[in-house]
């Protein structure tokens, strides 16, 4: 499924399906409507079609980069440093209840 | 029921999750305390508050290298996380930060022994990742409400290889590796408590197949015995399948240990497309040479290791051996004891005998032993002088098993010991002589055994505080 649905011959501009729209919508938790559909449709076609463009550079020699800043090794010794900050975190829940977050109904 | 004209196998991998003992949050400073009032150990990163900055407890990836080097695997030496996509409420980010890419620990075994012998089982990968919250679900609301405390606390997940063959070895893979871990402090790896928690994932194939058939996932594992009946049924369910022509789903299923069935779970985990990217939030982390050279030094004698050496080095039993190392706080417990008082074989006895009996008493684990060595090695001093009698050791060592208190003090002021001042012990004796006149002519007229009963009234006389072999030897004397 997560395969690029719609995706045409090599160097054509991406084409996004209604099904691959329906889905990426899914996992993303939006409800598009009609028009937004072909407007997330033409968008994402855009990014794949940039994405496309920076396949054709040559990068055999460029180091892999898995991260944007010249860093590593960044810690924190296993001490307790924050306290009970309950108040202050239940403020941004939506809804509370006996010290806890409201959310909508889950079922397993 | 089943046809069994074919033989099938069963093929076993497991992804054992373990949470680590940690005082705090892989990513934040949030305690990892059990037991707080729901939402107390939270804070913006925990809960997934735009714009906070997760770092990286040193401490996790320690542990993590440390069950990886004991169960033989290759540290990953540049490794990151990765973001792990999915909505959900116990998962304030809309992400777990997790590792796929380049988890920490790769290509590792550890050895199991059942009754079929000795086996490798693969360690595919140990990564390392965040908790999720807890989720209560409100009957009468009509919805369900989150406790975040749990959020964030550290995890490693240990994927085996599909080498498992029998819930025996499932069994023994599982104890090999709660043993392992608990030798390195990392965690207690309780399965009731969820610090353990087993998947496993389960296919069969005929019997010489080289290709594996579709395999399910089972979830809600929380007892050795829930596991192996869990994988008993799941293999029957999946042959029945197989047997009347029809496909096996590949699935993740759910265990009701009560009802002694799994079904088919409708949630997050059916979304498989999680769509992992790297987490730009957290540098890589680079294992150096030296570094790692310093955490293997540091691993330590793990249970192996330990039955050895106790073979060569304390004239126990074996048996006393098995059971003193199956608990790294029993075995510790029993070195430092030796060490102080150098008698293996009374300390061992202490254990196996009093310790065992009231560990089952009173329900609890090895963990949960509150004396400390010295005062064992006080107490076995003082029976071994005879300063107290054995019944009274026994009722001191009841008291230090509940309070750790100082046995000699205890003794001192409890006044238990023994009466060692002879002209009290023989008034005492001279009593009950004087007042038992049939035991006395049974034993005059032969009857040995009469003798117990005049040694019990002296010892009852005396309030315990004597040495029942002298009070015997006196008797027999003044008789």
């Amino acid at each position: 499924m997560a395969k690029r649905l719609g995706r045409k011959e090599k160097k054509m501009a991406n084409e996004i399906s209604d099904e691959m729209i329906e889905y990426v919508g899914i996992l993303a938790k939006l409800e598009l409507s009609g028009e937004e559909k072909e407007q997330a449709k033409a968008d994402m076609g855009k990014m794949l079609d940039y994405i496309d463009k920076l396949g054709e550079l040559d990068t055999s020699d460029v180091e892999p980069m898995s991260h944007v800043f010249d860093m590593q090794n960044v810690f924190r010794d296993d001490v307790v440093t924050n306290g009970d900050m309950r108040e202050d975190m239940l403020k941004n829940a939506p809804g509370e209840k006996d010290g806890m977050f409201i959310v909508p109904r889950t079922f397993e | 029921m089943i046809n069994m004209e074919k033989q099938y196998e069963t093929v076993i991998g497991l992804e054992v999750h373990v949470e680590l003992a940690t005082k705090t949050k892989i990513f934040c400073g949030c305690s990892t305390a059990f037991g707080g009032a729901p939402n107390t150990h939270t804070c913006p990163v925990c809960t997934g508050m735009p714009g906070t900055l997760p770092i990286l407890n040193k401490q996790v990836l320690e542990y993590a290298v440390a069950v990886g080097l004991a169960a033989n695997c290759e540290i990953t030496r540049y490794c990151k996380f990765d973001r792990k996509n999915y909505f959900y409420p116990d998962n304030p980010q809309n992400y777990q930060i997790s590792q796929l890419y380049l988890p920490i620990c790769r290509n590792g075994y550890v050895e199991i022994e059942t009754e079929g012998g000795k086996k490798k089982v693969g360690i595919h990968e140990i990564h390392m990742e965040e908790d999720a919250g807890k989720l209560i679900h409100d009957e009468w609301g009509g919805c369900s409400l989150v406790d975040y405390n749990r959020s964030g606390v550290p995890l490693i997940e240990i994927v085996s290889e599909p080498d498992m063959r029998s819930a025996e070895e499932v069994i023994a893979y599982l104890e090999k590796l709660r043993m392992m871990i608990q030798y390195l402090g990392a965690s207690d790896c309780k399965l009731q408590e969820g610090s353990m928690r087993a998947d496993v994932n389960l296919s069969v194939r005929e019997m010489g197949t080289e290709e594996f058939g579709t395999r399910t996932e089972m979830k809600n594992l929380n007892s050795f015995r829930a596991i192996a009946r869990a994988i008993e049924g799941e293999r029957e369910r999946q042959i029945e399948l197989l047997e009347a022509g029809d496909a096996i789903i590949q699935e993740t299923r759910r265990w009701d240990d009560a009802k002694g069935e799994s079904y088919a779970m409708r949630s997050k985990e059916d979304a498989q497309d999680y769509r992992y990217f790297p987490d730009p939030d957290l540098p890589p982390v680079v294992v150096e040479e030296g570094w790692l050279e310093e955490m293997q030094a540091r691993q330590p004698e793990f249970r192996e290791g330990k039955m050895e050496r106790y073979k060569e080095e304390y004239d126990i039993p074996e048996y006393d051996i098995e059971i003193i190392t199956a608990s790294k706080c029993m075995a510790d417990l029993f070195e430092e004891t030796v060490k102080l008082c150098g008698q293996p074989k009374k300390v061992s006895n202490w254990l196996m005998v009093e310790t065992l009996r009231l560990l089952k008493e009173k329900g609890m684990d090895a963990e949960d032993i509150c004396f400390s060595p010295a005062n064992l090695a006080k107490l076995i001093r003082l029976a071994d002088e005879k300063v107290i009698n054995s019944t009274v050791a026994k009722e001191v060592f009841e008291a230090m098993f509940d309070s750790d208190m100082d046995p000699e003090k205890y003794v001192e002021e409890k006044g238990l010991k023994t009466v060692s001042d002879e002209g009290a012990l023989k008034k005492a004796i001279e009593e009950v002589i004087a007042n038992n006149p049939k035991s006395v002519e049974d034993y005059r007229g032969g009857k040995e055994k009469a003798i117990g009963f005049l040694v019990g009234q002296t010892m009852k006389a005396m309030k315990g505080k004597a040495d029942p072999g002298k009070v015997n030897e006196m008797l027999k004397g003044m008789l």
